[in-house]
């Protein structure tokens, strides 16, 4: 391998190739590796396709020239009230997303730029919050929502993740970079510090709010033991429950229709993802180096 | 007024409400899980009370508790390394410009973004005895038809490799972005030294890994606790309990016999366990992760 710098003139000799890049043979074998993973990967989604475009008697016959179909969708649509489903699910993740900033942005202002006796205590006190997650605490939330009166309600499912520890560590770190002096030169000026805040520090901190966002809807999109458990009715039951009521339902096993409803579900995020792979990767990567 | 006491009050009045939040549903409830579960649950007739340690006696000979501590403890070990491992190499792979690489990254990081509740129900068809893919290339090998979302043997198997599949491109993804963070001299130099691709990778870019690797085995283990979804619709903790984890033992116990108190108990051995891999993480393998 220290043979490197007999290699090839490239075309792009910006890039600086690591000696221990795999050539020839050894690239080639790690291509098939990688893509035989991949297959794998993608083989249970390839599946779910092909249960939901073909017709019931082809979902276990894999035969080229089965015609196509969209009736399984048309069945799930029918059988249950997706449409709903997906209204209430919209809500909720915009909801939670939109209380998630406003508070996550105030906290992690203070923890960033103010000097308040119990700071590093109270600081400790939300970093718990990644620990122990209110996806744990189902028994004392849900009598907590009885007496708020909010079970089975949208609020219900979105209160106890609105203040998330999550996304106020996520944006402490990122206003902590913010140079101090813009601050100063804003204060001269005369802002308040919620203008400061507003002008200075939202604006600069925007990609982070895109991945925090883009973290927080697939989260929530998904989230479903929380929801199953505080709603009960078609009027607040997100899109993962209404799944589920349909999928473990009285349907039998028809699992052409469970397939198609089943990619009805993850579609908004699927389509989202295939379209903005980039963007995607890039938010998870950085929501989670702290 | 001066600016040390203007800054304090600022302070708690940005920190408030998101601190009220949290105290309410993350703080408080850990903490009347505690209280709750020293008493005996409410019934019509009889209002609760102060029961002592009752819940924790009854928990002591709970065959179910255990067997759900124990299936978490098995779930956990069969998962984490295997995710960790897979995401590690993963992230090798699609790090090195091999063909295919976008294809691959894409294949693996896919399942994190789709909701669990939505792959469980593939999954559980992928499985399906008779009709299952996995048993029609069983049998078309010659192998015997198995059940195996339906025997005890196999069960809590089957629905860990879905958590493992689910996962491990979302660990990937972090291997990826810190080897990519890697200085590349350091491949240079230690190419000059002869050192082998092996050794460069024992010797250097795993130890420079290990922040990253100690972030995700947190997560994992967290996650390990946590997710039931794929429990729920899979097996409802079947056959025999073999994959009742604790937190579906909790959602059993309270949701579904409604016996508050014992599942408040049962959440604060859960909580326990979570802080327990809290401390040792921090606390123990903080100090050994950073190389010298």
């Amino acid at each position: 391998m220290s043979d490197a710098s007999f290699t090839p003139a490239r075309r792009r000799p910006e890039i600086r190739f690591s000696p221990y890049e795999p050539r020839g043979f050894w690239r080639a074998l790690e291509g098939v590796g990688a893509v035989i993973l991949a297959t794998l990967w993608v083989l249970p989604l390839l599946f779910a396709f092909w249960a939901a475009f073909h017709g019931a008697e082809y979902t276990t016959r894999l035969e080229l020239g089965a015609p196509l179909t969209l009736e399984n969708f048309r069945r799930a649509w029918d059988a249950a009230p997706f449409a709903r489903y997906f209204l209430n699910t919209t809500v909720l993740v915009t909801l939670i997303f939109a209380c998630q900033v406003v508070l996550g942005t105030l906290a992690a202002y203070a923890f960033a730029r103010f000097d308040f006796p119990g700071r590093g205590t109270a600081f400790a006190l939300v970093l718990v919050q990644l620990m122990i997650m209110p996806d744990v605490l189902i028994v004392e939330n849900y009598r907590t929502m009885s007496r708020l009166g909010l079970v089975d309600t949208i609020p219900g499912i979105a209160l106890p993740y609105i203040a998330s520890a999550f996304g106020i560590f996520l944006l402490r770190q990122t206003f902590k970079t913010i140079p101090k002096e813009l601050d100063d030169a804003a204060r001269v000026e005369g802002a308040s510090a919620l203008q400061i805040l507003l002008k200075i520090y939202v604006p600069l901190a925007k990609p982070i709010y895109i991945a925090y966002g883009l973290v927080s809807v697939s989260y929530h999109w998904n989230n479903f033991l929380w929801p199953l458990i505080v709603t009960n009715s078609v009027e607040a039951r997100p899109l993962t429950v209404g799944l589920q009521v349909f999928a473990g339902g009285d349907q039998g096993v028809d699992w052409a229709v469970i397939c198609a409803a089943t990619l009805m579900t993850s579609a908004p995020l699927l389509v989202g993802f295939l379209l903005f792979q980039r963007q995607f990767v890039q938010s998870f990567m950085r929501a989670g180096i702290r | 007024m001066n600016s040390r006491l203007s800054a304090a009050v600022h302070g708690w009045l940005l920190l408030m409400p998101a601190m009220l939040l949290l105290v309410a549903f993350t703080h408080w409830p850990a903490v009347a899980s505690f209280i709750e579960s020293f008493s005996s649950t409410p019934r019509p007739r009889r209002p609760s009370r102060f029961v002592g340690v009752a819940n924790y006696e009854q928990m002591l000979a709970d065959p179910v508790f255990w067997q759900s501590l124990a299936n978490n403890l098995w779930f956990a070990l069969g998962t984490i390394p295997l995710a960790i491992g897979l995401a590690l190499l993963m992230a090798i792979w699609v790090n090195d410009r091999i063909p295919g690489r976008t294809f691959a990254r894409m294949a693996y990081f896919t399942p994190t973004i789709l909701p669990m509740i939505a792959v469980a129900n593939i999954w559980l068809f992928f499985y399906t005895p008779q009709y299952g893919l996995l048993e029609q290339v069983a049998s078309g090998l010659g192998f015997a038809s198995h059940n195996w979302l339906g025997s005890r043997e196999t069960a809590l198997a089957a629905v860990a490799l879905v958590a493992v599949w689910k996962e491990s491109g979302f660990f990937m993804i972090f291997y990826l972005a810190a080897l990519q963070g890697i200085s590349p001299t350091l491949a240079e130099a230690a190419a000059l030294e002869g050192a082998s691709r092996w050794t460069f990778f024992r010797r250097v870019q795993f130890p420079l890994l290990m922040p990253t690797t100690l972030f995700v085995l947190i997560n994992a283990v967290i996650n390990a606790f946590r997710t039931v979804d794929h429990i729920i619709v899979m097996t409802r903790g079947g056959p025999d309990n073999a994959t009742s984890l604790l937190l579906f033992y909790i959602y059993q116990v309270g949701f579904n016999f409604w016996d508050t108190s014992y599942a408040a108990a049962l959440t604060v051995v859960l909580l326990a366990m979570l802080a327990i891999a809290a401390l040792v993480q921090y606390g123990w393998l903080e100090r050994k992760v950073h190389y010298r």
